[in-house]
């Protein structure tokens, strides 16, 4: 929309040719530029440049929908209401359905946790035929620390769905719509995701996983200043794909250490001194999502798995249509599965912390990744 | 004041100064015919250049009578104004008494907050809120919501409508039980008719947006909502260049001013938060920079204290500081359970 051409737009045509002559082609150009700039620019009168400026504006716009118009649409059009199901039953109501469909969903967490257990699984029920929860689609699976196993993911087919997995031939079908790119920088990424988005519909693909962003962004060395730009770009352009496509994007994330001057808080709170100012406790390890703040507004869901005490959780850290619940679940050969359906509701500085503790696991520390 | 202020052409403007006409004064006082010929102009254009000195110098041509300046007022009567100002309630009343009633139509707010604090709630919240017919102490009013995000989903906004339309059946129920026959019930998918969504995807068709609104709600005359979530996305990764990136939003500001003027409807603008260094230590802030900030005429700042969601205002020209918790239920916003620590004035 912004790269239209002010030549099509019905201007009057002594005023379109103006705005030729000084190199003004598109809309974007137009709009990017204050009204009296462009007075300035164009030796054009006020009154002619308002009105240029309101009918570009109109052929810009987007178009209106209601709020109505949208829910029926996805309820007619999109595999139940635009969601993916986890087949988690208590994670799966919290969401209103699944994974919802043309926004980001990040998981995030500790290594080892089961995060990638978590996108095989669903990479793999993405693609089963519609009468089994999927979406009857392909797969488009983005490793870049080669942590995909096929088969551990026929294995987890096997022990979860085994009606359909026995079948023959079926296995190699599912297995055929999960199509693995391992890109080996984030120039070739960025590559494969530009032709991806032409494609997408053409071929039938119904989920994207990216696992993980981190790595993607931390292999490139480049100091935390220059990352912020490429992360920019990226996740504008992820999200008008899944938005687009209207599909799922699933997006891993890891975690780094807090440092010790990072705050979190507004300079009117010092002056407040209101409520309990908890100091966490010293000796649990200070986890947070690494890609920094401008990656945690992007991302529409965000699910934390974490462990505490021993146990694993996963829990809906943000999202726009739940409570902050958690689930307790653990990993077995089919999968991950959940301990119980009947989440706990988190409060205030439960949401947003991940926990490490009772991980036996070596933890490693990614260093400063934001 | 000097002519060179004068919103003309350069060309013209060249024109008028070498002509000798540097000050307003100098121009008012001679006729359009003479203008058009010292400096070799056209009479329209020469009428214009007239209409517009005579504009910025003050002079009403025409009724000496009430006011000294074209277009003030004194500030008794904007006084009358101000207090029967409408106002959104937030369906938090800890949150509207901080806000003096609610979100104020005629001004701008913004609302900035970490992410997951509750911004599109509020957003959601307001769009469904502003349509509560009068009869329940509302607006009447429908909604306009511009996404640039892509975080409006749907099925929130259902559930939000929803509680909102069992709120409203109770209090109906409650106060007018004999007036019942006569309403007609709102049901949720009518709020949800009632709130026009745009998804902006780049800052070029968000400032387009931004100048149509004034063609689109002089059509539809009952909006007296827009809600922008949020203003900083687009202009955080695709503007290079810093200081134009300023102008333009200055430029965008002032525009949500005057719509929010003109058609008597409240602008809340969501912003998303980044870290500054001030002061020796790293300090959440909201974004776009400092100049920026200059623009909305209040500021809510949403954050977390302890257990608990709180909202603090942080700039108003009206409110003194304060700042009270919220919580975030399925039924939409409401206020906190705990009683204790609710709303504290500075």
């Amino acid at each position: 929309m912004s790269n239209k051409l002010i030549g099509e737009m019905g201007l009057h045509t002594k005023i379109s040719n103006i705005f030729a002559a000084r190199n003004i082609i598109t809309a974007k150009d137009a709009l990017s530029m204050t009204e009296f700039e462009l007075m300035e620019l164009l030796d054009v009168g006020m009154k002619e440049i308002r009105l240029a400026i309101t009918l570009i504006s109109e052929a810009t716009s987007p178009p209106c929908q209601s709020a109505r118009s949208l829910l029926e649409r996805k309820v007619e059009n999109e595999h139940l209401s635009g969601h993916l199901p986890t087949h988690l039953k208590g994670l799966d109501e919290t969401l209103c359905g699944g994974i919802p469909f043309g926004v980001l969903t990040e998981l995030v967490g500790p290594p080892g946790i089961g995060k990638s257990q978590f996108c095989m699984k669903l990479a793999l029920s993405a693609s089963f035929p519609v009468a089994y929860g999927g979406l009857d689609g392909r797969v488009i699976y983005i490793d870049v620390e080669s942590k995909f196993s096929s088969r551990r993911v026929i294995e987890m087919g096997l022990k979860s769905f085994p009606e359909v997995f026995h079948l023959k031939g079926m296995a190699q079908e599912m297995a055929g719509r999960i199509l693995v790119l391992r890109p080996t920088s984030l120039a070739n990424f960025t590559e494969s995701i530009q032709e991806l988005k032409d494609s997408i519909l053409q071929n039938q693909v119904k989920l994207l996983v990216i696992d993980s962003m981190t790595a993607l962004l931390s292999g490139e060395n480049k100091p935390g200043a220059q990352r912020q730009p490429q992360l920019g770009w990226h996740i504008s352009f992820l999200k008008s794909l899944a938005e687009f496509s209207r599909i799922p994007i699933v997006v891993t994330n890891q975690v780094r250490s807090q440092n010790r001057d990072e705050t979190s808080q507004y300079s009117f709170q010092a002056k407040l001194k209101d409520g309990l100012q908890e100091h966490t406790k010293t000796y649990d390890s200070h986890l947070v999502a690494a890609l920094g703040i401008n990656w945690a507004h992007a991302v529409t869901i965000r699910l934390v798995l974490e462990a505490k005490s021993g146990q694993r959780i996963i829990k809906v850290s943000k999202s726009p249509m739940s409570p902050p619940l958690a689930f307790p679940f653990h990993i077995t050969s089919a999968g991950i599965s959940l301990l119980s359906d009947n989440g706990t509701e988190l409060k205030g500085p439960g949401i947003n912390t991940i926990h490490a503790r009772g991980h036996s696991d070596m933890i490693n520390f990614h260093g400063d990744c934001s | 004041m000097e002519a060179w202020r004068l919103p003309l052409s350069s060309s013209i403007r060249g024109k008028l100064i070498s002509a000798g006409y540097t000050s307003l004064p100098s121009i008012s006082s001679v006729s359009s015919s003479d203008l058009a010929r010292d400096v070799n102009i056209t009479e329209e254009e020469a009428f214009e250049i007239l209409r517009l000195a005579n504009q910025s110098s003050g002079s009403s041509s025409c009724n000496g009578s009430r006011s000294l300046i074209n277009g003030a007022k004194n500030a008794w009567d904007m006084l009358h104004e101000e207090e029967s100002l409408p106002r959104i309630t937030t369906s938090c009343s800890d949150l509207d008494s901080i806000l003096g009633g609610g979100i104020s139509c005629r001004d701008v707010t913004e609302i900035g907050g970490v992410p997951g604090i509750g911004k599109t709630q509020i957003g959601i919240q307001l769009s469904v809120n502003v349509q509560i017919p009068r009869e329940c102490g509302g607006l009447g009013g429908k909604a306009i919501y511009i996404d640039t995000e892509g975080s409006f989903m749907v099925e929130r906004a259902l559930q939000i409508a929803e509680a909102c339309v069992e709120d409203m059946e109770e209090y109906t129920g409650y106060m007018h039980k004999h007036f019942q026959a006569n309403q007609v019930q709102m049901k949720p998918k009518d709020i949800l008719e009632n709130i026009f969504y745009f998804r902006v995807c780049s800052y070029t068709e968000q400032i387009a947006l931004v100048n149509y609104l004034d063609k689109f709600i002089s059509e539809n005359k009952d909006v007296k909502v827009v809600i922008v979530d949020s203003i900083t996305f687009h202009f955080r990764q695709d503007f290079d260049d810093l200081v134009q990136r300023t102008r333009v939003l200055s430029e965008m500001a002032l525009k949500f001013m005057k719509l929010a003027k003109k058609f008597s409807l409240a602008v809340v603008l969501l912003n998303q938060v980044t870290t500054k260094y001030t002061e020796g230590s790293f300090q959440l802030a909201l974004a776009l920079g400092d100049s920026w900030s200059h623009s909305c005429t209040n500021r809510v700042i949403l954050y977390w204290n302890g257990d608990e969601r709180y909202a603090y205002i942080d700039k108003s020209p009206s409110l003194p500081s304060a700042s009270a918790s919220y919580t975030v239920t399925s039924r939409g916003l409401r206020n906190s359970s705990s009683s204790s620590k609710r709303v504290k004035m500075m």
